[in-house]
């Protein structure tokens, strides 16, 4: 089967169907070995005690708050050159979850910037380019919800993703930079120079299943857009006969 | 005349003749210079180390203003129609709006950045520094704005999606605008690489806004 074949919404749905399932089990499983990873194979860190466990959910949303604008790149690329519907929709469904992992990596920063800091928000310069990465998949949420025809928003959402891929790398270069103006000693350092085995390997494997979980969720979010897309044409076509 | 200049002369005209034009948005900035003393409190020493930074969150809300009506108002009389279909490419007839809506906007900021610094208590160095900074740092922020207001130009209700598509992505010239503007007074850095950085950022968005916001207009109005 080419990949092709994929683009037809219909095939689409079928494979799908047969994938879901199996991905959503593989996601459950890495999931139960991460977390066994996590709390009883990685030590705790001698200046942090248990509180260092909040990086195995806080580092794979980071990622991935990253990543999912990089899918809705590839995916608004898609709708401009060859205007598929189903780029629209892969957008369209990515962003809710690009926003919910970023707003995850957020709140876990904070909790765990609680103890370690004595607060919960510092102008650091990665959670100040975290915190205007949120801002924008809101803005292309907001656009998505304004703009009636699906087809135009996905185009209008479809630059607004690309300028702001533009401009991330730069806004994230002039928080940097601002910051090491305002606060010279960075309060968080992470990683430096070497992560033992001991936390990589239960890292690398929640980033895994974090993953997972964002493939899981979008191709259901994608299959739930077409549906509810295939039900309000055939709303329109029932006014249509009816009237 | 070309068509360019043309739109430009139209666009200036119809920016002056209607709502008041460019005093609107010079009023709209006094007013909020004059909001921060009653929020911060009226101790000139403090007023004149955020005094930059005010001046800039003012200019920065004030150029958003008339932003909306920058391409809806064509859009609602047809106008826009006309443009679309005329020979001139349209990301220069964008960028001649965005230049008209710059001269009819900011450059009225620019020019009163000067009387309200000295409510500020700004020393003439910061004033002159303030003024060059938003000077050369509003182009980008009108460009930015162009694409927002192509985005939004058939939106019902577009003129509260724009702030929020486009003030995220001002982040950058902001930063770079009021660290320039505190750098000529305080140091610790000189003057000149953020303001270089400025100058970089304008003309990265005099590129990349009318094509986004051309781009924008095709796949929104067909």
């Amino acid at each position: 089967m080419a990949l092709i074949d994929l683009a037809n919404p219909a095939r689409f749905l079928a494979l799908t169907a047969r994938i879901l399932p199996w991905l959503a089990t593989a996601t459950v499983v890495v999931f139960a070995i991460g977390l066994y990873l996590v709390w009883f194979v990685a030590p705790d860190d001698y200046q942090m005690g248990a509180v260092v466990k909040i990086m195995f959910i806080h580092v794979p949303n980071a990622w991935l708050a990253m990543g999912v604008w990089a899918v809705m790149c590839i995916a608004s690329i898609g709708t401009l050159v060859w205007r598929h519907p189903l780029a629209d929709v892969a957008a369209k469904a990515a962003a809710p979850l690009g926003a919910a992992f970023t707003f995850l990596a957020l709140l876990t920063g904070s909790l765990w910037g609680r103890p370690m800091w004595g607060t919960y928000w510092v102008w650091d310069a990665r959670l100040t380019s975290v915190l205007v990465l949120f801002l924008m998949y809101l803005g292309v949420m907001a656009l998505w919800r304004t703009v009636d025809d699906p087809s135009r928003a996905a185009r209008a959402a479809a630059i607004l993703t690309l300028v702001g891929a533009i401009n991330l790398p730069i806004i994230k270069f002039s928080v940097d930079w601002w910051n090491t103006l305002h606060q010279p000693a960075s309060l968080l350092r992470m990683g430096g120079p070497a992560i033992h085995p001991s936390i990589l390997t239960p890292l690398l494997v929640m980033a895994l299943a974090f993953l997972l979980l964002f493939f899981t969720l979008h191709l259901a979010a994608m299959r739930n857009e077409i549906l509810r897309r295939r039900v309000r044409t055939m709303w329109l076509m029932q006014a249509h006969a009816a009237s | 005349m070309t068509p360019l200049s043309a739109l430009l002369l139209r666009d200036m005209r119809l920016a002056i003749r209607v709502g008041g034009g460019a005093l609107m948005g010079v009023l709209f900035f006094l007013t909020v210079v004059t909001l921060v003393p009653f929020a911060v409190g009226p101790d000139l020493a403090q007023l004149r180390r955020i005094g930059p930074a005010i001046l800039w969150i003012g200019a920065l809300l004030a150029s958003l203003l008339t932003l909306d009506r920058l391409l809806a108002a064509d859009h609602e009389d047809g106008s826009l129609d006309l443009l679309l279909m005329g020979t001139t490419p349209l990301e220069l007839t964008v960028l001649a709006k965005a230049a008209a809506h710059w001269i009819t906007s900011c450059l009225p900021l620019v020019i009163a950045t000067p009387l309200l610094g000295l409510f500020l208590n700004l020393e003439p160095l910061a004033i002159g520094a303030v003024a060059l900074t938003l000077l050369v740092g509003t182009p980008a922020l009108t460009c930015i704005g162009l694409i927002g207001a192509a985005l939004s130009v058939a939106l019902r209700r577009g003129g509260l999606l724009l702030p929020v598509l486009v003030l995220p992505l001002t982040v950058p010239v902001l930063i770079f605008g009021v660290a320039a503007s505190n750098a000529a007074v305080a140091g610790p850095m000189s003057f000149g690489a953020p303001f270089m950085v400025l100058c970089a950022l304008t003309l990265g968005s005099l590129v990349l806004g009318p094509f986004a916001a051309a781009a924008a207009l095709r796949h929104g109005l067909e």
